[in-house]
């Protein structure tokens, strides 16, 4: 049996009357890619935040890797091995985008307690930071600004700091959001090859991206899990048809 | 160093300041010896708040506190007749930083609107602490007891060595900040002025970051504040007022923050405006604070903007 | 030290809460409904101070002077309104600061232009000068009372307005969600200039009723600004709750810190050190009060939600 690297228990934040998670439990294996669908409003990006430590919830609990993690900040989740890319892309605009990444490898290289060096000249940032651009595809494009950078090269961006931190468990909140047909396909393409050695956790609305990339799939409806299966489960079941088809979303 | 233009302009700059000492004496003009002498004096101060408010995104309405730390540490070892500079320059160092330290620590776990205000009450306390010390001239001041003297190296009552004293003390300066800012220690203050919420995403916590920057500030604004008390050879709480904290705010803003001759500009800027406003007319702050008004309105890039080289910050 | 000292030093230390509190609500409102941080709001108390002086000088009536003096003071505030802040709205903190700075530096000098940097005075109409007795054995300051009267109608007055009528119920949810009441389609323009008119007010009416007892001269409203400014840190920002007790708290706290500081030091310590020390103490002890506030609750006290 795997293991659960994530486990989520009976998760609950409410603001206000409006409950955007609402005694949500799910887990999730080493080495999957899980999606977490649902039509908008359902509380995806709440239960992310929540997961990365940007959220206090209300009650509940997330343990990762065996550890409880629920009173933890995002700094500490980061270190432990727990990375978050943004729904509203959230960049470093006025650096480069080998600065961004840099930045993300300088976080976790022991503290940054150091006074002295030019960290634009040390080559234990900004080569590990090139072969990460390079990966994801924007190594042309290392010294433009973060904010001249195409959408879709700053949602690319998102994913090569989430890289750069070496992370156990990456929360990917909508990385295709914006993009073009084929820079969707491409960015599927370069997920894709994480599977089995990452796990990823995603959030999406691009159904072709989900259900190409997905191991199981949760769907989050109005801050309730309805259902959690394989692609072909999820396809099939009718509580899932209804959320989607059937109300006409929401 | 990154940046060819912003170089050449600094160097001349630099070079400009040093010639003022020769010139002021060609032209009988010692008066221009003992205005640039102030100005760099703020040139200073201006610039360790820019540390901090320029790269780390700290609106800290309080700074002028450390300027009044320093004057008081070396007047109140000058009022006990130590006049030894080392002794007087290491206290204000240490002081400065320690109380830099106990308000930062403080203050810098809030932000925004409560950041802004609470450097300024902490200010202001030490303001009122400075007035209610009746053995150091409490509201009125004392006279400086003795200028400053480094085991015989340099005495700052001699206006040629204590102008190209101040001017040295800027150079390192200076360069300490362009290290500090381009280090990792300063990308990650630069970070967390970007970005917070990204700098959290990352594993980063800003706080012990800011809160050093917030004491090395405090500390270079404390070498000023030394410098200062010698140059008007007068002591008073009004170093420490929140108009002063103000003024050095502005100085930051008008030469462009977070550049690294910026600061050295508004300080220009601002005292050489001043000047001559205050040749026009004694209610010179009348035309004064519209100017301010239409600065922040107009001119957010500040002077340093309109020189060669700008663009990039260094 | 006796109980009447002490019920007076109470009830200077009510005044001084009640006057802070006219301050602290019009700023904080102003803060938490249109995200402005306004330092030419002690600029405001002064127009009030020094129109109130003036007019009573001018025409001898202080009936005639005190609404004038607020009207004045409301009229000052909406051309600044108009003129300089409109545009800060939209900028952030760092801009809003040292913009109003500069108004600052610009209505210090009008006033030290018109009337000179001397303290300005003025003798307060015979049915308010002189003392009445509250109970048997304690006389207090009539006008001292007036003034706690007025600042304590006003309070009700405030709560009245925010928790009952329908202005107030948008200035709460503005206070909370900014963007939300703009959404709604309520016209936020008006809504800015009424808050703006309300805060302006306030601060006349707390500088017209500083007039006679504190000293009149430039740079009054900072002193006071930033006594202010540790009102809404301890109280919370945004609220009128936070600000009530903030103020309360700040003016009893710095009230009886400097008429009992140095006695009390004076049993404890030498009187030589209770000499120095207390004075500095006393002066300091608000700004402590702030620190340990902010220690434990960083937010205040009581801050509106959002």
């Amino acid at each position: 049996m795997t293991d659960t690297l994530l486990a989520v228990e009976d998760l609950y934040k409410a603001f206000g009357a409006l409950k955007a998670t609402d005694h949500v439990s799910l887990d999730v294996r080493a080495g999957e890619t899980h999606a977490i669908i649902g039509p908008n409003g359902a509380g995806k990006t709440t239960l992310i935040s929540q997961l990365s430590g940007t959220l206090r919830p209300d009650s509940g609990r997330i343990r990762f890797g065996g550890e409880d993690v629920t009173h933890l900040t995002a700094a500490a989740r980061s270190h432990k091995g727990l990375a978050r890319s943004f729904q509203i892309t959230s960049i470093y605009r006025d650096f480069s985008a080998l600065d961004n990444v840099a930045l993300a490898v300088q976080a976790h290289a022991g503290h940054s307690f150091r006074f002295w060096r030019d960290a634009r000249r040390d080559p234990g940032l900004r080569d590990p930071a090139r072969a990460i651009l390079d990966e994801v595809g924007l190594g042309a494009r290392a010294d433009v600004l973060a904010a001249n950078l195409a959408h879709g090269e700053q949602r690319q961006l998102e994913v090569a700091m989430v890289l750069a931190t070496k992370p156990r468990l990456m929360l990917l909140d909508e990385p295709v959001a914006g993009m073009g047909a084929e820079e969707s396909q491409r960015m599927v393409e370069f997920l894709a090859r994480f599977k089995g050695k990452q796990t990823i956790i995603l959030v999406e609305h691009d159904m072709d991206a989900v259900f190409s990339l997905a191991d199981r799939i949760s769907v989050l409806v109005y801050g309730r899990v309805i259902a959690t299966g394989t692609p072909a489960e999820i396809r099939a079941n009718p509580d899932v048809r209804s959320a989607y088809l059937g109300e006409g979303g929401q | 160093m990154p940046n060819r233009g912003r170089l050449v302009t600094i160097v001349v700059l630099l070079a400009a300041l040093a010639a003022v000492p020769p010139l002021a004496a060609v032209f009988g003009q010692p008066f221009y010896l003992d205005l640039f002498r102030r100005i760099m004096i703020f040139a200073i101060a201006a610039l360790s708040l820019n540390l901090i408010l320029g790269y780390g995104g700290m609106v800290s309405f309080g700074h002028a506190a450390y300027l009044g730390i320093g004057a008081y540490a070396v007047g109140i070892l000058a009022h006990h007749g130590v006049h030894d500079g080392f002794l007087q320059f290491g206290l204000a160092i240490a002081a400065s930083a320690g109380i830099a330290l106990v308000i930062g620590a403080i203050s810098i776990r809030t932000s925004g609107v409560y950041f802004i205000m609470i450097t300024l009450a902490f200010t202001q306390m030490l303001f009122y602490l400075g007035i209610s010390l009746e053995e150091y001239g409490g509201d009125d001041g004392m006279r400086l007891a003795g200028r400053t003297q480094f085991a015989g190296l340099l005495d700052l009552r001699d206006p040629l060595p204590f102008y190209y004293f101040v001017l040295a003390i800027l150079v390192a300066f200076l360069y300490l900040v362009h290290r500090l800012v381009n280090s990792r220690f300063g990308m990650v203050l630069r970070a967390a002025k970007s970005n917070e919420g990204r700098t959290r995403a990352i594993g980063v916590s800003p706080y012990p970051y800011r809160l050093v920057a917030f004491v090395i500030a405090g500390a270079m604004c404390g070498v000023a504040g030394a410098l200062f008390v010698n140059q008007t050879a007068y002591l008073t709480p009004t170093f420490m007022s929140w108009t002063r904290s103000g003024e050095i705010m502005f100085m930051v803003i008008l030469g462009g923050m977070s550049t690294l001759i910026g600061p050295v500009l508004g300080a220009i800027g601002l005292l050489l405006l001043e000047d001559v406003l205050q040749g026009w007319t004694q209610h010179w702050q009348i035309i004064l604070g519209p100017i301010l008004v239409l600065v922040v309105l107009f001119a957010k890039r500040g002077l340093a903007g309109l020189l060669p080289g700008s663009g990039r910050d260094d | 030290m006796n109980l009447v000292l002490f019920l007076e030093q109470a009830l200077n230390g009510l005044q001084l809460g009640v006057m802070l509190f006219l301050m602290a609500a019009g700023l904080t409102l102003v803060f938490g409904i249109m995200n402005l941080v306004n330092l030419a709001h002690g600029s405001l108390y002064m127009v009030g101070a020094y129109l109130s002086v003036a007019l009573v000088n001018l025409t001898g009536s202080y009936l005639l002077a005190v609404p004038l003096a607020l009207l004045g003071t409301l009229a000052v505030g909406m051309l600044v309104e108009l003129v300089a802040l409109r545009t800060l709205y939209e900028r952030d903190h760092l801009d809003q600061v040292l913009a109003t700075f500069g108004l600052i530096l610009f209505f210090n000098e009008l006033v030290a232009i018109l009337w000179g940097r001397a303290a300005l005075y003025t003798t307060l109409p015979a049915w308010l000068s002189g003392q009445i007795e509250l109970v048997a054995g304690l006389n207090y300051p009539t006008y001292r009372a007036a003034i706690i009267v007025v600042g304590l109608a006003v309070a009700v007055g405030l709560w009245y307005v925010v928790t009952r009528t329908r202005l107030g119920m948008l200035i709460r949810a503005g206070a909370s969600n900014r963007t939300m009441v703009a959404a709604l389609g309520v016209n936020i323009r008006l809504l800015y200039t009424v808050v703006f008119g309300f805060g302006a007010a306030l601060a006349g009416l707390a500088g017209l009723m500083a007039g006679p007892i504190y000293t009149v001269q430039p740079g009054m409203g900072e002193d006071v600004l930033i006594e202010v400014f540790v009102v809404i840190v301890i109280g919370g920002i945004g609220s009128i709750r936070g600000a009530l007790a903030g103020a309360l708290i700040v003016g009893m706290v710095d009230t009886l810190g400097r008429a009992f500081l140095k006695p009390i030091l004076g049993t404890l310590l030498s009187p030589t050190a209770a000499e120095s020390a207390g004075p500095a103490l006393a002066s300091m002890l608000i700004y402590l009060l702030m620190a340990a506030v902010l220690a434990v609750r960083p937010a205040g006290l009581f801050p509106a939600r959002g």
